[in-house]
């Protein structure tokens, strides 16, 4: 006869038991991701690399950066309308260019050009290595004595690593211009106010936080999202094609989610 | 005794528990061409895989020219890695690269030629291949065969002294099949490399190999000549070969070398048993009009031949098979050999005034097409290799077609 209790031992037994799988796991593929972008990364130092780093940098950042710069415009735009009324209740509207760049360049400038690129670049990055991967296009490689890591994902992180702060400094200056054009042209806050405030209260530290914040975002979107490309044949739950969307999804939600948990952290220790 | 080049010693390979090489033990020897067949699904590639380094066996070694793999360094094991090439089954181009591109790759990524010297190998590569027009083009806009001879042109460029072929002629219609077969063939001839292929072609794919690999429930189950292969009585090499070569050999139309056996068997048994019958060795110089013309004419005259030979003694009561690449048997079993004489001329007459004319049109090289017969008789007691033989010492030119052209002797 079943008792109340082996079921309720059986129910927490299985909780502990899926609970304790799914850390594994976690732990697991952390532990791989990490490894896989230092084989990556020391590649990246190899002979035959300049090439392959820029036709990436060339998709990765330049093709990227109209994309960008439209959604630092807004961004900017909509910042100088937000804090305009917001600075104005405290008849401190004058401080509206420090804000917005301030802003910008500490917080949103990398996090939402990093999202950006992970959804225009890094969502392509695991597709395209996941076709290549299930078409056994990486075995050829291997085959053709190619190291896969050194050709594919090695320039792709360093193409990342370059383009994550260029884009992110052209975010912020574009949102700063954004955020003049609803300030000063639309509301009429003092032109030179808007800029010599942002002169007088954004320093180097402020620019290197947002530096710093970026190149971590590099590394954790071209990691992640090659990562989820490269071994897309692992899934367990799905095969094919199916697994190179599902590979792709998760790494664009990965992705973002990393450079959120990052970006509190990095904050939290740069205060 | 021979070492071998690639030696497998009690190979097992499980993937989920399914184990798929349960102890395999081959041996591959350098310059030959061997085959590996099985049924689909045995592990065929699997193995191919092993070779290349793309899997480790879970149990057992691989040794390479008498080394275990696994004991070599990294630098040796490049080193080795460095003499083999892979053709893959579903050709595994990159899609987003030219054929140019495709075929450089290698070159481009493992060597430090110059950019003219990797040019010139693969345009050279790509004019053997006949796929010069074609370079700017992606794999997805070529036809199957044409990105299979790109596959192939990709595994060649680096001139490798073992080259692994999964399934190269798949999907392929036969004279494509058999010209990937022949061009395998002259490839060995030419460069001498040692040839791995997973194939299904039979009988066309035994013609050209030296060894054949019988893989069996996760086993090697024979490994030898193909001589040694038809000689063997064994149900289960019977059941396998049937269930691939089936009734007619697909180039000429003519009866799979299994059915001709049955049937000259029947024949013997059925009243000829103390009587002499015919049979005739139709053959041409294949691989000399292979080298001349190409293996597509080549083919192309092969098949004709194949053709016109069931279209003529097959209302005789003659049947016929493909033996060698280049050799077609038929058997008369109601002709007396006058008859036969008679019958060959006016065949040899009708091949060459009507068959040959089309097949050489457009040839703009110079060549000469020889057809040779061998006409002997045959007793119960005669096996079919004996008659070959038999037949080969009494080979005769019975047709010849020229390209007319005044300065073709030079």
């Amino acid at each position: 006869m079943i008792m109340a209790s082996d079921i309720k031992e059986s129910f927490f037994w299985s909780l502990f038991h899926s609970l304790g799988k799914k850390t594994m796991r976690v732990i697991n593929d952390l532990g791989a991701a990490v490894i896989f972008f230092a084989l990556a990364f020391l590649r990246i130092f190899r002979p035959k690399q300049f090439r392959e780093i820029v036709q990436q940098v060339f998709y990765i950042g330049a093709k990227s950066s109209n994309i960008v710069m439209l959604i630092g415009l807004f961004t900017g735009m909509v910042l100088g309308l937000q804090l305009y009324y917001t600075l104005r209740k405290f008849g401190s509207e004058g401080f509206l260019g420090s804000v917005v760049a301030l802003s910008l360049i500490r917080e949103l400038g990398p996090v939402l050009t990093a999202i950006m690129i992970t959804a225009r670049a890094g969502s392509a990055m695991t597709a395209e290595i996941g076709i290549l991967r299930i078409s056994e296009q990486i075995d050829a490689l291997y085959a053709m004595r190619i190291d896969p890591i050194r050709y594919l994902i090695s320039p792709r992180i360093a193409a990342s690593v370059i383009s994550f702060p260029l884009l992110t400094a052209f975010f912020d200056l574009i949102g700063i211009i954004g955020g003049y054009l609803t300030g000063v042209v639309l509301l009429g806050v003092n032109k030179g106010a808007y800029f010599y405030r942002i002169d007088a209260y954004v320093d180097l530290t402020d620019i290197r936080g947002g530096f710093i914040k970026s190149l971590v975002f590099a590394v954790l979107v071209s990691t992640i999202c090659c990562y989820q490309g490269y071994f897309t044949h692992l899934r367990t739950d799905s095969y094919g094609s199916k697994s190179v969307s599902l590979s792709t999804t998760s790494a664009v939600v990965l992705s973002c989610i990393m450079i959120l948990i990052s970006d509190y952290v990095i904050t939290s220790f740069l205060m | 005794m021979k070492i071998p080049l690639i030696e497998f010693r009690d190979v097992t390979k499980r993937f989920d528990g399914n184990t798929v090489l349960d102890g395999a033990n081959l041996n591959i020897y350098e310059n030959e061409i061997t085959t590996i067949i099985g049924k689909s699904g045995t592990g065929k590639s699997v193995l191919l895989k092993h070779i290349i380094g793309l899997l480790s066996p879970d149990e057992g070694g691989i040794l390479f020219r008498g080394k275990p793999v696994n004991e070599m360094s990294k630098k040796e094991w490049d080193g080795c890695r460095a003499q083999i090439s892979f053709m893959f089954q579903n050709n595994a181009l990159f899609d987003s690269m030219t054929v140019f591109e495709n075929i450089a790759l290698p070159l481009r990524q493992t060597t430090n030629l110059k950019k003219k010297e990797i040019e010139k190998r693969v345009m050279s590569r790509l004019e053997q291949m006949e796929l010069a027009d074609v370079i700017h083009q992606y794999p997805s806009e070529l036809s199957g065969g044409m990105q299979k001879r790109v596959a192939m042109a990709r595994a060649l460029v680096t001139d490798p002294s073992i080259v692994l072929f999964d399934e190269p002629t798949t999907g392929q219609d036969p004279i494509r099949k058999n010209m990937i077969l022949s061009m395998i063939a002259n490839y060995r001839k030419k460069f001498g490399f040692t040839a791995v292929l997973v194939s299904h072609d039979i009988p066309d794919v035994f013609f050209i190999s030296d060894r054949i690999l019988l893989l069996w429930e996760g086993n090697i189950a024979f490994q030898g000549t193909y001589e040694e292969l038809t000689r063997l009585d064994h149900p289960m090499i019977d059941e396998f070969i049937r269930s691939i070569e089936g009734l007619k050999d697909e180039l000429t139309g003519l009866l799979s070398k299994k059915m001709f056996r049955s049937r000259y068997d029947f024949v013997i048994d059925r009243g000829h048993a103390d009587s002499i019958i015919t049979a005739v060795l139709f053959g041409v110089h294949f691989d000399r009009l292979s080298d001349r013309l190409g293996s597509q004419t080549a083919l192309e005259v092969l098949k004709t031949l194949g053709e016109y030979v069931n279209k003529y003694f097959g209302p005789l009561g003659g049947f016929s098979a493909r033996h060698s690449r280049g050799r077609i048997l038929t058997i008369l079993p109601y002709l007396q050999p006058e008859e036969v004489e008679r019958s060959v001329h006016d065949f040899a007459w009708e091949f060459q005034q009507k068959a040959l004319p089309g097949i050489t049109k457009g040839i703009q090289e110079c060549f000469e097409i020889m057809v040779t017969a061998g006409i002997t008789e045959a007793g119960p007691a005669d096996d079919i290799e004996q008659i070959i033989e038999k037949a080969s010492t009494k080979q005769k030119i019975i047709a010849t077609y020229q390209c007319g052209k005044e300065d073709c002797s030079k």
